[in-house]
């Protein structure tokens, strides 16, 4: 395994390098087959490692790298940490990337950029690995912010978009602020345990409970209540939680293989890999644990909403993917730290199978991604239909109790409920709730999505997109909707990762739910296990296991009646509802408040800076102003150098009246 | 009686006509040329006026080198006059101002 795992981390951040350094060099062909084959190379690598946990025959190992800081009390070496939840992430990493890159292959055919796109999703892989594989915290937060930093560069791909390369910056500038939050955690962790390693400070963290105190912006306050919860700060910027969320919608800027990778299946789940890393360090802070939970299912519920009113197609999965994060981070704020992971591991698969999906039906629509004008789509693409029919399934949860049958989200997803309801405190009771009608959402948008795309009359010829593609006005088209353009279906190297993640959006929790939930011996303390909730899990009320299901029912015959019987009730209803429509539909108004709070005074505030502050004080009194002294000065001296012979003379006559008055004198 | 005063207030008369001839005249150098003997006439004038006053040669002497010396600064002054002349075509002062920054 030693040598496995160094060859899964570097392997992508070598085909990186060589990938993007040698560019036009290597050409296109030759770059994409050193990326992809180091991706598949990791994968391949990475799922016998995850079989030997699950069966047993692995232990958790630490292996050196080298060396990296050593300073007085403070040391820490690069090391790569490999233990049942690092193999998890392992394994949904390496795969989705590995998928990720080969779809690459077709979606972005006609980029004239490919080297330098796979070398930033390589470089992004590597980021994660060493994010997943951290043994301290410092090791984690390079991970973390070498994703960050993968993140911007791919939203930005595209930099002749202005749109892209603001949501670029929106993404960098709102992690930063969760950042400062993980930083300031970080800190703290070393203030208080006076180390970074990871198993050390877990292992003291169970006596710490309410054992101290800290001073914290002039309060005294339980010091491991402040240290999760600022960690958990960090946890919301990475995983788009309610406050910090408005980067990931805008992030769908960026080409949809990475939001497929990035912005589903791997870099917004650090945030819950993190809160399960450090677990025994959360259940030692119950009131940071209620803030997780209150965090995560307001952003559940909220999310899921938003999801129900919007029109393009990536966004509408952008939001559910943000309400899947609440799943997990209530699911571990209730102390289900296997749960979390668990619908982290399925919703990696059946969210990058949404995302590609999507990506796909985006490529056969000449780059249209606006629903109202789909429609009619499953008979020209059915291969990408039935694949997103299998992501739909697995997200709104499909599958019976009784039967011990159903797609990846129903075992996940409805474990998460259960366990909410069975651990039984204000905060859980909100949390299920809550959870419940975010699922009788979450089926609704998913199946308006898969309604409003492949079912009903084809609406495309409304599109900019198709208009320019076949030459024709709408009015030209007249009854023929389709304007005479004909979709087609991907090329093979988008299909086959259709086709392998819906096997594991179909069979990912059938196989594994065992394992990760009810197994104390498969995470083998890697997590905080709580075995007595899990057991309560199993034994709430039979109505409570099928809420999921029939709130899934429910969700189901709404969005079918509203986009397939009657197509005239969701426009009815957006009236009647009126504001309360504008308000959800403008995504809660938050990038309205943050514009106003933050972002226009501070444009306000730099703005005076820049007029006032730099131009007219600095500049004004410092550089400038010695240039303009200079040069009236020289005008002035000038005027006496009149080249008339009789004044230089009286000059210097004055000049000697002058020396000889002050010598005599 | 004509005393010591006397002498150096002509002196200083024909000192101050010479700078004013220097620094007024705006039209002529040959002016400029003539009042410059003039500054040199007044020093003359006192040194020959102390030398006598005080019984002392030397001034007298200093004199007769002031004299010889101010002809052929005149002889010098008006030989550049005449080159200048033949190349500028003019010796008005004010048009003297080639050295003009």
């Amino acid at each position: 395994m030693q040598t496995s795992i160094l060859i899964i981390v570097f392997a992508p951040l070598l085909a990186a390098i060589i990938a993007g350094l040698g560019n036009r060099m290597l050409g296109n062909f030759t770059s994409k087959l050193i990326t992809t084959g180091g991706l598949f190379l990791a994968c391949a690598l990475s799922w016998p490692i995850f079989i030997g946990f699950l069966n047993g025959s692995e232990t958790a190992t630490v292996v050196p790298v080298m060396k990296w800081v050593e300073s007085g009390a403070m040391s820490f070496d690069w090391a790569l940490r490999v233990d049942t939840l690092t193999a998890v992430m392992l394994v949904v990493v390496t795969s989705v990337s590995a998928l990720v890159h080969l779809y690459s292959w077709g979606y972005m055919e006609e980029d004239p950029d490919q080297p330098r796109f796979f070398a930033y999703l390589s470089l992004f892989t590597f980021a994660m690995l060493m994010l997943v594989t951290a043994n301290n915290l410092v090791q984690m937060f390079f991970g973390w912010e070498g994703v960050g930093l993968a993140s911007y560069l791919l939203i930005g791909f595209w930099f002749k978009k202005p749109s892209a390369n603001a949501a670029a910056i929106k993404a960098f500038v709102v992690n930063r602020v969760g950042d400062l939050g993980f930083m300031l955690g970080i800190f703290g962790t070393f203030l208080v345990f006076q180390t970074t390693s990871i198993p050390e400070i877990l292992e003291m963290a169970p006596a710490m409970q309410g054992a101290s105190t800290i001073g914290f912006m002039g309060m005294r306050v339980d010091t491991m209540t402040v240290l999760c919860i600022l960690l958990f700060i960090g946890a919301m910027g990475k995983s788009a939680q309610l406050g910090l969320h408005t980067w990931l919608p805008d992030a769908m800027e960026g080409p949809t293989p990475v939001s497929a990778l990035i912005h589903a299946a791997t870099m917004v789940t650090a945030g819950v890999f993190m809160v399960c890393r450090l677990s025994p360090m959360f259940e030692a802070a119950p009131t940071a644990l209620a803030f997780v939970t209150v965090i995560g299912a307001a952003t559940c519920f909220f999310a899921a909403t938003i999801g129900t009113t919007q029109w393009d197609i990536k966004r509408v999965i952008a939001y559910s993917t943000c309400s899947q994060l609440g799943y997990m981070f209530f699911a571990a704020g209730v102390g289900a730290y296997g749960a979390a992971m668990f619908h982290l591991f399925t919703h990696a698969f059946f969210k990058a199978l949404l995302f590609l999906g999507a990506g796909s039906v985006i490529h056969a629509m000449h780059h249209e991604q606006d629903m109202r004008y789909y429609g009619g789509l499953r008979k020209e693409i059915p291969f990408t239909f039935w694949a997103m029919m299998a992501g739909t399934l697995a997200i709104t949860g499909v599958g019976v109790y009784h039967l011990g049958a159903g797609f990846a989200g129903f075992w996940s997803k409805d474990a998460i409920l259960e366990v909410a309801y069975a651990s039984a405190g204000t905060y859980s009771n909100m949390a299920f709730w809550l959870g419940t009608f975010a699922a009788l959402l979450t089926s609704f948008y998913s199946w308006r999505l898969m309604f409003l795309t492949f079912w009903g009359k084809p609406r495309w010829i409304e599109s900019e997109h198709i208009q320019h593609s076949v030459h024709k006005t709408p009015e030209e088209a007249g009854a023929d909707t389709t304007g005479g353009y004909h979709p087609h279906e991907s090329p093979w190297t988008m299909l086959v990762p259709l086709g392998l993640l819906s096997t594991g959006a179909i069979f990912a929790g059938q196989v594994f739910h065992d394992a990760f939930l009810d197994q104390e011996s498969f995470w083998n303390g890697s997590i905080a296990y709580n075995a007595a909730l899990m057991h309560a899990m199993h034994e709430v009320h039979w109505l409570v296991k099928y809420a999921a299901f029939i709130v899934m029912i429910l969700g189901f015959v709404g969005a079918w009646y509203a986009y397939i019987r009657n197509t005239d009730v969701p426009r009815r209803t957006a009236e009647q509802l009126g504001p309360i429509y504008t308000f959800v539909h403008r995504k809660w108004m938050f990038d309205e408040l943050y514009d106003n709070i933050f972002v226009k005074p501070a444009f306000w505030l730099g703005r005076i800076l820049w007029k006032r502050g730099d131009e007219g004080t600095i500049n004004r009194f410092g550089p400038d102003g010695a240039a303009w002294v200079v040069l009236q000065g020289s005008g002035l001296a000038k005027k006496f150098q009149s080249g008339l012979l009789t004044s230089y003379a009286l000059i210097m006559l004055i000049g000697l009246v002058a020396a000889v008055t002050w010598v005599l004198f | 009686m004509i005393g010591i005063e006397h002498y150096i207030v002509v002196s200083t008369i024909l000192f101050v006509l010479g700078v004013l001839g220097i620094f007024l005249n705006r039209k002529n150098i040959i002016v400029i040329l003539m009042a410059i003997e003039l500054i040199l006439l007044a020093v003359n004038i006192n040194l020959v006026a102390f030398s006598a006053y005080l019984g002392d040669l030397s001034g007298q002497i200093f004199a007769m080198f002031v004299l010889t010396v101010a002809a052929g600064e005149a002889a010098i002054g008006l030989a550049i006059l005449v080159i200048y002349f033949r190349s500028r075509g003019t010796i008005a002062v004010d048009d003297v101002t080639q050295m003009k920054g």
